[in-house]
């Protein structure tokens, strides 16, 4: 009986399909709708800055997918921000929403299914005034993707195109941003970036196709393409997933090193904790679409406060620290498409209290720039609000 | 403690579950239309150890040196090119058929991908019973029972059986691996990689059910992984290859507290520390690991080492005991007597070569 019931669970009839169809049509249409209309109107996308020092802003960031199946809440409210010349390590296991966030920053997503509800994020010109990326037209996008906010994919053997040779993809970047530089000039910039990247052998390197390379060779490569065009912020998808510990080593050495050199900032995405331990200043720690707990570094891996932060601790081995057993976050993440109104880490928490069977807990603010989303901190920490949801059936 | 094993280890000859002698698995290269062997890849090239019964032995290495390839020459997946392969007093591949076909409950592996080692078309209860039923593990009326048994011991609630592979995570799904391989009561399992491509949390709780399988039923694993802290917490034993040989061999505790190879060195000071303040000295290797269709002469980890020495680039490091229970191959902890065979064997080279050289200039 309990079987029956489990499978039920998933099922959809078809009435249901087709009223969640009608429903995407509909929301979908609408969103796409204020979109032209905001594209027209640069009120709509220009803004301030809450800091001038910082490069980006979330500020109650909903991205929400309209799937078959119902809204997916791949991103619910998350508040950052991104300071120049700061690395900020987002870590969470697959499917938390770490790459939509860096995805809504690119405006990459899979429109029209894809769509960013609510919020604002925040891009500085540098000039005193910000761009709004929610509502920004294509056209400025195109001048801002690559040129002031750049990617590094998570597969340098699937992001390289394998037809045309690695200086041309190079200097694609180049020419589609500054169209008034001369054949030689962006020659001679694609053979410094290649350099720059530490490949020895230039010219050969500039006539070779992606084929020709190895893993470690093509990250350098596309390392070289996002930082073609000295942007403010390189966003970091997994750099390193896909390469040896040895290779690994190379690559995060030298985005360390070139970060500096050009005082860009960074996102670094990854869910290796020991990566974002050696890269990053600020760490962002994402849970089912929310941010669990963010902080310095330092506080993150000092004293990890919220409870899904310390079971990844724990559960993680270390080099050189002998434990029995692993320790292991017992269940499994949520249903995205029904998400509970409580903690969504309520169900598989070992210190859970009370008050998590209310409302999901707000923010707590339990040092200077160390905030968690937890009830247990309700006592000592000064509340900061609970994160906005976008309430779908408004739409 | 150790004593005690040692002197186990004499009386009984017994005691190691698995012997590989000088394992080489080489790939040939074809190529015309006659498809005549143009080269040979070295996957695996010379690799000896032994496995204690009850006990995991961690295979690490960068990606390309031959640590899947040599797990599966192990279980005769792949067909070897020469060495020994000595499974509980038996040379597997000197096996016939039949015997194979019996020697294979007996060892059996996991492998590295789980969303693409299962047949999306069967569900679960025959993915792990197929083998069973072929084997005639237990008689048909015990079947079902003893699949959900199976099942439950590996974390899987019974009811899944109806299930297909698609309806499952990927932490589930290498329990179900798992389950397949344990349904046959094998003594052996070659574990490739279970964990790599899962999240965090679910890796600990894959690495603890291997964990208490080994201890509930008395499994011995060879562990291939490239994921050193994951190696260092599930092995007893850890060897490290290079471009297709074994460079270091030593218990867990002594190779990770003091690795001798260059090789080993770099490579543990690569893994990342979870602590902002830690302070490693990285050694950082340049470049990439070369071709194993053309692997350099002499050491194969010359052309990247920071210690390399004259020797190395022509002379091959012999496979030696260090340290007891410590093996090594490299030049730097030659003796007085083997740094003259190896400088004995680099003139030897050097002067074959400018024969070559010279003749080549001629032609």
């Amino acid at each position: 009986m309990a079987e029956k019931k489990k499978k039920r669970a998933s099922y959809i009839s078809s009435g249901e399909s087709r009223k969640i169809t009608r429903f995407n049509r509909r929301v979908t249409k609408k969103l796409e709708q204020q979109r032209a209309a905001n594209a027209r109107n640069p009120e709509s996308y220009t803004t301030k800055m809450k800091d001038p020092n910082n490069v980006v802003e979330f500020d109650n960031v909903c991205t929400y997918f309209f799937t078959d199946v119902g809204v997916v809440k791949a991103v619910d409210g998350i508040n950052f921000n991104i300071p120049r010349g700061v690395t900020v390590g987002v870590v969470g296991e697959s499917g938390c929403g770490k790459s939509v966030t860096s995805l809504s920053l690119m405006q990459l997503l899979q429109r029209p299914m894809g769509q960013v509800v609510g919020g604002e994020i925040r891009f500085n010109k540098g000039d005193g005034t910000a761009y709004n990326i929610v509502n920004t037209p294509n056209k400025i996008m195109e001048s801002i993707r690559g040129n002031e906010i750049s990617m590094i994919f998570q597969e340098p053997m699937t992001s390289l195109n394998p037809i045309f040779k690695i200086g041309d993809q190079i200097n694609e970047v180049i020419i589609l941003h500054n169209p008034e530089m001369s054949k030689e000039d962006v020659k001679k910039r694609t053979l410094e970036m290649i350099g720059l990247v530490g490949i020895a052998n230039r010219e050969g390197v500039y006539n070779m196709y992606p084929h020709e390379l190895s893993g470690g060779m093509r990250q350098r490569i596309c390392i070289a393409i996002a930082l073609a065009c000295s942007p403010t912020i390189i966003i970091a998808d997994e750099p390193t997933t896909a390469l040896d510990v040895t290779i690994q080593a190379q690559i995060l050495d030298l985005l360390q090193d070139l970060k500096n050199k050009m005082n860009s900032s960074i996102m670094l995405i990854t869910h290796d904790l020991g990566v974002v331990a050696g890269m990053a200043d600020y760490v962002v720690v994402m849970y089912a679409g929310r941010i669990v707990e963010k902080g310095t570094a330092r506080e993150i891996f000092h004293t990890p406060s919220h409870p899904y932060t310390i079971g990844l601790m724990k559960s993680k081995p270390v080099v050189g620290q002998k434990v029995e057993e692993l320790y292991n976050i017992p269940g499994n993440v949520p249903n995205p498409v029904k998400m509970p109104n409580y903690c969504y880490f309520r169900d598989r928490c070992e210190m859970r209290c009370d008050k998590c069977d209310g409302a999901y807990p707000p923010e707590y603010k339990i040092g200077d720039t160390h905030v968690v989303s937890c009830y247990r901190y309700a006592e000592e920490g000064e509340e900061l609000g609970y994160p906005k949801s976008v309430d779908v059936e408004e739409l | 403690m150790n004593e005690k094993i040692e002197k186990v280890s004499t009386e009984n000859e017994n005691e190691y579950l698995l012997e590989v002698n000088n394992l080489v698995k080489w790939f040939p290269i074809k190529a015309g239309f006659f498809k005549h062997t143009v080269g040979q890849v070295r996957a695996v090239d010379g690799v000896s150890f032994k496995i204690k019964r009850r006990q995991t032995m961690g295979l690490v290495g960068e990606s390309g040196c031959g640590k899947s390839t040599c797990g599966r020459t192990i279980l005769r997946l792949l067909p070897k090119t020469s060495g020994d392969i000595i499974f509980d007093g038996q040379d597997v591949s000197a096996l016939s058929r039949q015997e194979l076909r019996h020697m294979r409950t007996r060892m059996q592996i996991v492998f590295q991908d789980p969303y693409s080692s299962l047949s999306p078309r069967l569900p679960i209860g025959e993915i792990i019973g197929e083998a069973v039923r072929e084997h005639g593990i237990v008689p048909a009326s015990e079947f079902d029972d003893y699949i959900s048994r199976v099942m439950e011991a590996c974390g899987l609630p019974s009811y899944y059986k109806e299930r297909y592979p698609h309806e499952f995570s990927g932490g589930q799904r290498q329990r179900i691996c798992i389950a397949r391989a344990l349904a046959l009561s094998p003594e052996f399992i070659v574990c490739d990689e279970p964990v790599s491509a899962l999240d965090v949390s679910i890796q600990a709780q894959i690495i603890n059910l291997l964990k208490q399988l080994q201890n509930d039923f008395g499994l011995t694993y060879l562990f291939i992984s490239h994921d050193l802290s994951v190696v260092e917490h599930i092995s007893d034993t850890v060897g490290v290859m290079y471009l297709g040989s074994m460079v270091e061999y030593a218990e867990t505790d002594k190779i990770f507290s003091h690795p001798l190879n260059p090789y080993t060195q770099a490579l543990f000071s690569a893994i990342p520390i979870p602590d902002p303040d830690a302070k490693i000295n990285r050694i950082i290797l340049k470049g990439s690991i070369p071709s194993p269709a053309n692997p350099p002469k002499g050491c194969k980890f010359h052309t990247r080492c920071e210690k390399c020495m004259e020797v190395c680039k022509y002379a091959v490091p012999k496979w030696k005991e260090v340290e007891p229970g410590h093996f090594c191959a490299c030049h730097l902890y030659n003796d007085a007597e083997e740094e003259a065979a190896a400088v004995e064997e680099m003139n030897a080279v050097i002067e074959k070569e400018g024969v070559t050289e010279k003749e080549e200039e001629v032609l």
